[in-house]
């Protein structure tokens, strides 16, 4: 109880901001509606709610996203080319297929320079100046050149989630993979311990955390990657397609209601990569 | 100036090899500020089932020359042999046991895992590392903190599993580094006292590094006096007390003899002008 209070009145006090702000930003355009409809003096109550259930309001309310969210899931069949939770499950799979793949090319080039000096001068740079280039201007790259050598669907986005992922992953495990104490590989030096049982008796037990704390960074960034690779790619559907065909048509609620969406599984990638850690915390006796 | 001690003990047959045996043994690091010598000229033998103990001030060479007998470092001049052979052969014929100055266990696995882990490491038997496992751990009293992750274990405690863990395959050499550095004085008594019943049970040959005059006076058979800069052996003193010794054989006239002349060695070593 002292804890769901709190955070039920943070919940309170922004449906009351977002009320309110949804008051103000769609009053000009319901102002134009009245008169059009040669309406005079309406109630402030009145217009109120009339600002709160427009067709294409600038800013929706909660309970019109939640609704078009109920509507566009449960009230259409899984199929249906309008059905929310299809593309939600179109992102999805390419959000899994990337953080897969971003997060095994993440360790093993951290393996590499780990274990590599060559590997750790030739690589980093590269790593690095791979993540300056603005993802939404390589994005139509891939997705419509590989389009064009006939890829097209999950892979070429979940390369794009690869691109994004890959990167927490590796500057996390470099970290990780380095973070035993000289002590600590002196004394497998003593036992003669061979490379492939210092790595896994030691370099990767020590690097765990990191790589869940990397993997929490690398599944919503993955996630991001495929609704940015989809904006490309309008036949292949997904959330980002629902963005952008909400955006050219006007279909606000369409937009929040595809955000929500992506938002919520983001948060739920998140807490399923947390639930996994905690596992493995508990075997590997992390103080809890 | 060095000194080669004569081994007088009598633990050993005529033709048996010395476990440590260090001629004319120097080591310079080459750092960017210039060369410093941490060794320089150092001869020394160690018997079978000697407890040697290495006192001197900071920069001396001591921790140095415990990891060049553990190869961990390598002697820029003259030989080292262990048990006749090279560092590394005897480091690849898993020789010794090495105990750090901090525990050095590994907090991901309990304490009968950290055990474990040399026996892993060298290929023995699940039921061979277990009997070894129960063994080391009476051995320093631990019994019944198997399942205790490091953390859950006192500084103490954890320097004994770690000592534990040095003696679990069965070297014959033991390389103490200050093991019992960053203890208070109380726990550091015990384990001293538990440390002696320990090397005359195992009859093990034990090197032991520290900074302190009484308890390298309390241990050991024979004390090693160094100096720094450069780092060098100023005297060899054989203690002459009992195998047996209850802590209060501190206060005897014997005991402190021998401390005085630690004392002297290390200050004729200008010791304690570096000693600020």
């Amino acid at each position: 109880m002292n804890r769901v209070l709190p955070i039920l009145s943070i919940l309170l006090a922004i449906f009351i901001f977002w009320y309110a702000a949804a008051i103000w930003m769609n009053a000009p355009w319901q102002t134009i509606l009245n008169g059009r409809a040669n309406l005079e003096n309406v109630p402030f109550f009145d217009f109120a709610q009339q600002t709160w259930n427009q067709d294409k309001p600038i800013l929706p309310v909660p309970h019109q996203v939640f609704s078009e969210i109920w509507n566009a899931t449960m009230g259409l069949e899984f199929t249906s080319r309008r059905s929310l939770a299809l593309h939600a499950w179109i992102t999805l799979s390419a959000t899994l297929l990337g953080f897969v793949l971003g997060t095994a090319l993440g360790v093993v080039l951290a393996v590499a320079i780990v274990h590599n000096d060559a590997a750790d001068r030739s690589l980093m740079p590269w790593i690095i100046a791979s993540q300056t280039i603005p993802i939404l201007a390589i994005a139509p790259m891939v997705v419509v050149g590989l389009g064009a050598v006939g890829l097209t669907g999950l892979v070429p986005k979940a390369l794009i989630s690869m691109y994004l992922s890959f990167f927490p992953v590796v500057v996390g495990m470099v970290k990780g993979l380095r973070s035993p104490e000289a002590i600590q590989l002196d004394l497998m030096r003593t036992y003669d311990a061979n490379p492939w049982q210092v790595f896994w008796k030691l370099r990767w037990p020590a690097a765990l955390p990191m790589l869940f704390a990397s993997m929490k960074v690398g599944i919503a960034i993955s996630l991001i990657g495929a609704v940015v690779a989809e904006l490309s790619n309008a036949a292949g559907g997904g959330l980002g397609v629902r963005l952008l065909t909400g955006s050219y048509n006007g279909q606000t609620i369409q937009i929040w209601a595809a955000l929500f969406i992506a938002a919520g599984l983001a948060a739920v990638l998140v807490a399923i990569v947390g639930v996994a850690e905690r596992m493995v915390n508990a075997r590997n006796g992390v103080r809890a | 100036m060095s000194v080669t001690s004569i081994n007088s003990s009598t633990t050993g047959t005529g033709v048996a090899l010395p476990v440590v045996e260090a001629k004319h043994l120097g080591l310079t690091f080459s750092t960017n500020d210039g060369d410093v010598v941490a060794l320089s000229d150092v001869n020394l033998t160690i018997e079978k089932g000697d407890f040697v103990s290495f006192i001197g001030p900071s920069g001396c060479g001591k921790t140095t020359f415990l990891r060049t007998i553990a190869d961990l470092e390598q002697p820029t001049s003259g030989t080292l042999r262990i048990n006749g052979q090279t560092p590394e052969n005897a480091r690849k014929d898993r020789a010794y046991g090495y105990v750090f100055q901090a525990p050095a266990l590994y907090p991901w696995r309990t304490i009968e895992k950290n055990i474990a882990l040399p026996l892993e490491i060298m290929g023995h038997s699940q039921s061979q590392q277990a009997e070894r496992i129960k063994r080391t751990m009476d051995l320093v009293n631990l019994s019944g903190f198997e399942k205790k992750y490091p953390w859950q274990l006192s500084g103490g405690m954890q320097q004994r599993a770690s000592i534990a863990r040095a003696l679990a395959f069965d070297a014959d050499l033991l390389l103490m580094d200050e093991p019992f550095g960053a203890l208070d004085e109380i726990v550091r008594d015990h384990l001293n006292s538990e440390l002696l019943k320990l090397w005359d049970r195992t009859k093990k040959t034990i090197c032991f590094v520290t900074h302190s005059i009484p308890e390298a006076v309390y241990l050991s058979t024979k004390i090693v006096v160094m100096s720094p800069r450069p780092g060098r052996v100023t005297d060899v003193i054989e203690s002459n007390l009992p195998r047996e010794r209850p802590l209060d054989i501190r206060e005897t006239p014997e005991f402190l003899a021998i401390a005085a002349r630690v004392r002297d060695g290390l200050r004729a070593g200008h010791s304690y002008e570096e000693v600020v």
